[in-house]
């Protein structure tokens, strides 16, 4: 916390007041570049959703092997533009408060499809945990009957979604449709992803896995409430929309949003919850995408993301770039070694997570790499971790510079906690 | 420690001498005494409020600099607190994915997650501080109670270190069922019982023609597995309390709180106030009980050590034992596979206590809504004139630490003052902890109660959930409590309304 509230007095002291005697119109146009990305990353992940939404349907009228693989192809493009939005989550109320529905993990499997035997049976505490809803049209949740006859966005959002308050129910969003797509990944600290027959889909006698046609419902139902939640979020950034307002109302707090998004997912959500929480416990299930084996990416557009926020550059899914004043103009301006500094980790923190992503794609899985004893796996997801802390420690000393207070919520006078007294 | 000889007079009033070191020592902060100046500023700040035109400075930040937003959904008690570094953002959410871990039954490939039960109540921490929020008793057609269970107990000897303790009630575990009664078990072990709760609606005739319904429960420990309890078992139903701002509660300086305590009712107000002193396992002293309904524990680490054993059937350093709660008499429990002795030593290691810990004490307290509305400063006046911040201290500043730069020296506003109050018999659970007896209960803390709703999804309140409004919790007040229960009873219905308007607004 030092640092930041270091970054007060030198506020006050004005050491940064190359940027401040004219900064304001500077900050607000790097922070209409923040907004442009936003839309446009927003936008990517709808359309690729939507392409998704196109591989279901094709599924669904004629399923097959091959329109399976069409999907699972699609659910991995889409990860691609939407993991770099993730660094518009924290900082952004609107956008934190709307991000569970469509990328909360890990789940309950159960819940939604049959599993395999060694999951869990009815002693288990969480009921909802082994509830099988696609087999079951009818259950009994929260001490009230619930009737699942037809599968809705609406039953998955407002009754299966945190059901009973657990948050490892989970009904909607890229993570549920990931299971829906490729089943559970049985193979342990093994190679292979889930395997989840194409038959699975199938009609009449061809059906394996019981319910198909319920199965179908439910993948239709997550897939397009996914891309009614992505056509929320779009309006939320494009010109009117809640988001960007809120971002331009105030340069300095606005900022602040830019830097603490970069921080915190950094920090805390990926080096943290995602990436130091599987070494620690050797858990192939503490894996984002544990169904696709699809974690090296998630992690690795995470990186990407921070760093485009950074330099105010960002590359769309149709090669478009999308670009304008950054943050990075802003710090060279006042500290060009500092902004030198902050570009050399946010590189060496998505090479590190690069190197993740080759060797996962070199056929050693991220879930290989958590197993215990692994050296070589530790190593690579360690690197990642470490490059993310070190690069926020960067962005710590940016947020000195700038002279932005980090916390805007709660803190008014109190980041100076003597100010209580006065 | 200079506020020692400050209020050592003080408490030489309220605690014998053989208690005097117990409560007043704090081996788990690392403090920068308070300066003489400093001491007599935040008298100046925490002095209750006697005018209600406007709101107080800082009142909407019920936890100073660690306040969060109130978000509008039911992630509203999961933020860390709001002026948390970077750098332990990481410490925290390690922590948070801890908390809703699964914990498997041994044995089991993945290592680091086994060791559950065999017995036990839940298999995360999550699942009954459900949202970090409180947990809740049963709805009628559920046949789990996961977030509400039974401690029980029978009368014991007291032990030389118990002894030490001023009015100590000696207590021992049940002999067959141990501490508290789980409803889960592994394979090829049994559960120990099934909770049933019966309720009997009462009827309350209020002040303008209304009429309010409160539940009275019976708990029943149906089902037991092992055979009848003990003649003499004393049962206490408990629901898990909220998570948020324990680091605060943590760094209330002592000698603030005994300061409040008044057990023989010096000024004659009706109220006493006595402090829970509790054994700490972590520093092998007697100290100020500050968490659990009734203060049982000490400290955040040593209540989430308590509750990863009994709840969960984890072992850690603390609580050493593989089997959990399993008693002599229950032999396949005992003998059933454990996850302890692997390269962890026990279920789970100090670095995953210390990160559980960490993030148990940074749950943000979100900021108060409507502070300036009419209605809510007239409901804090009715408060607060109604005589409830006899019980409900409405503030504190915290001590400083030298190395919890979030807990540090902040003013905050929890609404308790962390003491144990007799409650009447008709909230009493006749079951003693510690020096609490059976009818005391600790205040709790009010912040964040307003958002139950938002966050929970229900309105249950008080040890057991009993009451199903914020109205029922206040009728409920019994002993201590009576004269302001009947006050509320009586008095005008849009000063009733206000009443819970203000506390909704916590």
């Amino acid at each position: 916390m030092k640092s930041l509230y270091l970054a007060t007095s030198i506020f006050a002291l004005g050491l940064s007041s190359a940027v401040m005697a004219d900064g304001h119109g500077e900050k607000l146009g790097v922070l209409g570049t923040y907004a442009d990305i936003a839309e446009a990353n927003y936008t990517d992940s709808l359309v690729t959703a939507q392409r998704l939404q196109a591989a279901v349907d094709a599924l669904l009228a004629a399923p097959s092997a091959e329109a399976l693989e069409a999907a699972k192809t699609a659910w991995l493009a889409a990860r691609v533009p939407y993991q770099q939005t993730e660094v518009y989550r924290f900082g952004n109320a609107i956008v934190d408060d709307w991000e569970g529905k469509v990328n909360a993990w890990p789940l309950d499997e159960g819940l939604i499809d049959y599993v395999d035997a060694s999951y869990g049976g009815p002693t288990d505490e969480n009921e909802a945990a082994a509830l099988n809803v696609i087999a079951n049209a009818s259950f009994t949740l929260s001490g009230e009957t619930v009737d699942a006859t037809a599968i809705t966005p609406a039953l998955l959002e407002d009754t299966l979604q945190e059901a009973d308050g657990v948050e490892a129910n989970v009904a909607t969003g890229y993570h549920a449709v990931e299971f829906l797509l490729w089943g559970q990944d049985l193979n342990g600290h093994g190679a292979g992803a889930g395997n989840r027959p194409w038959t699975d889909y199938a009609s009449g006698d061809a059906c394996t896995g019981g319910n198909c046609d319920r199965r179908g419902e439910f993948l239709k139902a997550a897939t397009d409430l996914l891309v009614s939640d992505l056509e929320w979020i779009v309006a939320q950034w494009s010109e009117g929309g809640d988001a960007r307002a809120s971002v331009l109302a105030d340069a300095d707090a606005g900022i602040a949003a830019m830097l603490t998004g970069m921080g915190s997912l950094s920090y805390g959500e990926t080096a943290g919850e995602r990436m130091r929480l599987g070494v620690m416990l050797n858990d192939p299930e503490e894996e984002h995408s544990c169904f696709a084996d699809n974690t090296h990416n998630d992690h690795f557009y995470n990186g990407v993301g921070i760093q485009s926020v950074y330099l105010g550059s960002y590359t769309g899914i149709d090669g478009r770039l999308v670009e304008g004043p950054s943050l990075s103009d802003l710090v060279a301006e006042i500290d060009p070694a500092l902004d030198m500094e902050m570009q050399m980790k946010l590189s060496a923190a998505v090479q590190a997570l690069g190197r993740i992503k080759t060797a996962a794609e070199s056929g050693f899985t991220y879930d290989m790499m958590l197993e215990r004893g692994n050296a070589a796996g530790e190593a690579l997801i360690m690197g990642g971790v470490n490059g993310l802390i070190a690069q926020t420690r960067s962005i710590e000393r940016v947020v000195a510079a700038l002279g932005t207070s980090i916390e805007v919520e709660g803190s008014d006078s109190l980041d100076n906690p003597d100010a209580v007294f006065q | 420690m200079i506020q020692l000889s400050r209020y050592a007079k003080l408490c030489a009033l309220c605690l014998p001498t053989a208690s005097m070191a117990g409560p007043l020592v704090e081996p788990h902060l690392n403090i920068v005494p308070r300066t003489a100046d400093e001491a007599s500023r935040i008298a100046s700040v925490t002095a209750i409020a006697s005018q209600f035109d406007k709101p107080q400075a800082f009142e909407a930040n019920s936890a100073g600099a660690a306040t969060v937003r109130a978000a509008g959904n039911a992630n509203a008690f999961s933020f860390p607190s709001g002026n948390i570094a970077f750098a332990d953002k990481l410490t925290f959410n390690v922590g948070n994915g801890l908390f809703r871990k699964l914990w498997v039954s041994s044995p089991s490939s993945t290592l680091a997650s086994d060791g559950l039960g065999p017995i036990y109540n839940a298999r995360s921490c999550q699942r009954c501080h459900i949202k970090d929020g409180r947990g809740h008793p049963p709805e009628e057609l559920d046949d789990n109670a996961i977030s509400l269970f039974l401690r029980v107990s029978i009368p014991g000897e007291l032990t030389a270190k118990k002894a030490e303790i001023e009015d100590y009630i000696a207590t021992a575990p049940e002999p067959t069922y141990g501490l508290q009664l789980q409803d889960f078990s592994t394979a090829g072990v049994a559960a120990e019982y099934k909770l049933q709760i019966d309720y009997e609606e009462v009827e309350v005739k209020l002040s303008g023609g209304d009429v309010a319904r409160l539940r009275k429960p019976t708990y029943t420990a149906a089902n037991l597995a092992y055979g009848p309890l003990h003649p003499k078992a004393m049962l206490s139903p408990r629901v898990a309390p909220q998570m948020i701002g324990l680091g605060l509660l943590e760094a209330i300086p002592a000698a603030d709180i005994l300061a409040l305590a008044d057990p023989e009712d010096a000024d004659g107000d009706g109220i006493s106030g006595r402090a829970n002193v509790v054994w700490s396992k972590e520093f092998d002293q007697p100290m100020l009980g500050r968490f659990g309904l009734k203060a049982g524990n000490p400290t955040v680490f040593q209540q989430s050590a308590e509750a990863f054993v009994g709840d969960i059937g984890i072992s850690s350093s603390l609580f050493p034992r593989g089997w959990g709660e399993c008693t002599q008499a229950q032999t396949a429990c005992r003998n059933a596979p454990h996850g302890d002795g692997d390269d962890r030593v026990f279920e789970i290691d100090d670095e995953i206590l210390h990160l559980v810990t960490y993030y148990s004490r940074n749950l943000g307290v979100p900021a108060r809504r409507d502070v300036d509305d009419p209605q809510v400063l007239r409901g804090k006046e009715v408060f607060y004139t109604t005589g409830c911040t006899a019980c409900h201290q409405p503030s504190f500043v915290t001590h400083r630490l030298e190395d919890q730069p979030e807990q540090s020296f902040q003013l905050i506003w929890p609404y308790t003052d962390m003491l144990l109050h007799d409650m009447g018999p008709g909230l009493a659970d006749n079951r003693p902890e510690a020096r609490a007896n059976g009818s005391e209960w600790r205040t709790p803390p009010l912040w964040g109660i307003g958002l139950t709703q938002r966050v929970s999804g229900h309105t249950y309140f008080l040890h057991d959930g009993r009451a199903r409004s914020l109205l029922e919790a206040v009728l409920w007040h019994g002993g201590e409590a009576q004269t302001q229960r009947d006050a509320v009873v009586e008095m005008p219905p849009e000063d009733r309304a206000a009443l819970i308007r203000f506390l909704e607004s916590l």
